[in-house]
């Protein structure tokens, strides 16, 4: 009797701890796609990975970044980070594209477009392992607060926000899908329901039109303040680039 | 937040599935215009019916995502000059076309055995024909149920 | 040139069975799909792929559009000396490609 009302009493305790501890979507897969995942060599993202470091070393990246698996591990980890020249969050998409036009007089890369989905992938790929570390930098304060809030503002036709499937009912089903609790921690990721890799804000843009709501258009400021605050809710999480997800 | 909602049933279901998950279809259905799965089989035995054994199909019977399914495929053999596999069809019931994949194998390949990747528009049937240096046709088969994912592109 | 990923193990022994894995990018288009403006879109899939040791056939297979977009094939070979693995994808609108693989046996 002891025993059981001890039970009782901690059961919130444990719920608590457990709910503090962000869990990867990589959990909820069936075994054949984790398998997909956990094998290099069965990885299809592991294609935009091999393209991207081809890039990195056409477009000269490596002469100022030399040796990637040192000069870029850790920063998948971190991004998005305050950026002076924009006054707020950078990602490390924008990143990229920021490089080659201030530094290299290149142009841009279209946003999704398949060869910066493969850089990103393949800078993302360096941070493999590494636990979600966001800087502690008060000026992303701002940019996270704004992530949140939209994070939580119910929104398109059915009325719902991401906290209501992603913190609400994480871990449970809808329809044949398990809800995971939504964390950035393997993006550029291979989705099988893309048949190729996409970033976070290809997803984001996918779970807007999901409940009926007109997404933002691509680079949108607010996406970059939504993955600011999702970091932040997955710290500690490794990071998976490239993952696989259904 | 989660007492806004009756437990324990969560949000409304038929909003979800109805909102979330009708969405356009990949492949429009053709079912009528192709071939059923038997005459496609007797096509690739030249008339034999394949008898079930030897063959293991080896297929998630619930996947996640019809996209992306994996599949394996072995036929017991000792691969020798005299008895090896030549060939491993495998067919679906309701996709657009019937045919899937259809490999040869030879003394050189050592092992029956074949691993790939393919598409489901829809819960089916699938086959798997051994074609053996005997002349003879071996089958297995599966049934799979495909589940949509949710938040798809529109 | 489509980017592709093959695993062979490294010094595999003689008389060994190996597993090979091949990995294409490719988007095995269906030809039953709208493509951005409503139209249905071209297929556009690989249909065959070969396996070569020494010029010798280890294993083919024909690919329809219910194979997955970034066709994944894993087969098997009987190693017996070392040589050339040569790998061909061929498909629609003159796709072929060929990458080659040097097998040297412990």
């Amino acid at each position: 009797m002891r025993r059981a009302a001890l039970a009782l009493l901690l059961a919130p305790l444990i719920a608590l701890a457990a709910a503090a501890q962000p869990q990867s979507g990589f959990e909820l897969m069936a075994p054949e796609t984790q398998a997909m995942q956990r094998d290099d060599t069965a990885n299809p993202g592991m294609l935009w990975v091999q393209e991207g470091e081809a890039l990195w070393q056409q477009s000269g990246c490596a002469g100022c970044h030399g040796d990637a698996a040192a000069s870029m591990r850790g920063a998948a980890a971190r991004y998005p980070v305050y950026d002076e020249a924009r006054a707020g969050p950078i990602d490390l998409a924008g990143r990229i594209n920021q490089c080659r036009v201030e530094r290299q007089g290149a142009p841009a890369l279209a946003l999704e477009g398949e060869p910066l989905l493969a850089l990103g992938s393949f800078v993302a790929h360096q941070s493999r392992g590494l636990p979600v570390a966001p800087p502690a930098d008060p000026r992303l304060a701002p940019a996270r607060a704004q992530g949140e809030a939209l994070f939580r503002e119910r929104r398109g036709q059915l009325n719902l926000s991401c906290a209501q499937c992603h913190d609400d009912n994480a871990g449970r089903r809808l329809a044949g899908s398990p809800i995971p609790q939504g964390h950035p921690n393997g993006y550029p990721l291979y989705r099988l329901e893309w048949q190729g890799m996409g970033s976070l804000q290809r997803r984001l843009r996918n779970c807007m039109a999901g409940v009926r709501s007109e997404p933002f258009a691509y680079g949108a400021p607010e996406y970059i303040a939504i993955e600011t605050f999702l970091m932040s809710r997955a710290a500690g999480l490794l990071l998976e680039t490239p993952a696989v997800r259904p | 937040m989660s007492s806004r909602f009756s437990s324990p049933c969560v949000i409304s279901r038929r909003s979800l599935t109805g909102g979330l998950l009708a969405v356009a279809l990949v492949w429009p259905v053709r079912a009528a215009e192709r071939e059923g799965l038997q005459q496609v089989i007797l096509g690739f035995t030249g008339g034999a019916r394949p008898r079930p054994g030897r063959v293991t199909l080896d297929i998630p019977s619930l996947v996640e995502n019809g996209n992306t399914v994996p599949v394996t495929i072995a036929v017991e053999s000792p691969m020798s000059e005299a008895d090896h596999v030549r060939g491993i069809a495998l067919f679906n019931e309701k996709n657009p076309q019937p045919h899937v994949v259809t490999a040869r194998f030879g003394p050189r390949s050592g092992r029956a055995r074949l691993a790939t990747r393919i598409r489901l528009a829809t819960s089916q049937t699938l086959v798997a024909v051994a074609e053996m240096s005997d002349g003879t046709y071996w089958s297995d088969s599966a049934e799979v149920i495909v589940t949509l994912a949710a938040c798809v592109e529109f | 040139m489509a980017r592709t990923l093959i695993n062979l193990p490294r010094n595999p022994k003689r008389g060994e069975v190996i597993e090979i894995r091949t990995l294409i990018q490719h988007g095995m288009e269906t030809g039953y799909r709208p493509g951005p403006n409503g139209v249905t879109q071209q297929r556009d899939i690989i249909r065959s792929f070969t396996c070569l040791f020494n010029n010798e056939e280890v294993f083919r297979a024909e690919l329809h559009q219910a194979i997955a977009a970034n066709p994944f094939l894993e087969f098997s070979m009987l190693v017996t000396e070392s040589g050339i693995l040569a790998f061909t994808w061929s498909g629609d609108n003159g796709f072929e490609q060929t990458e080659t693989r040097a097998l040297t046996v412990a």
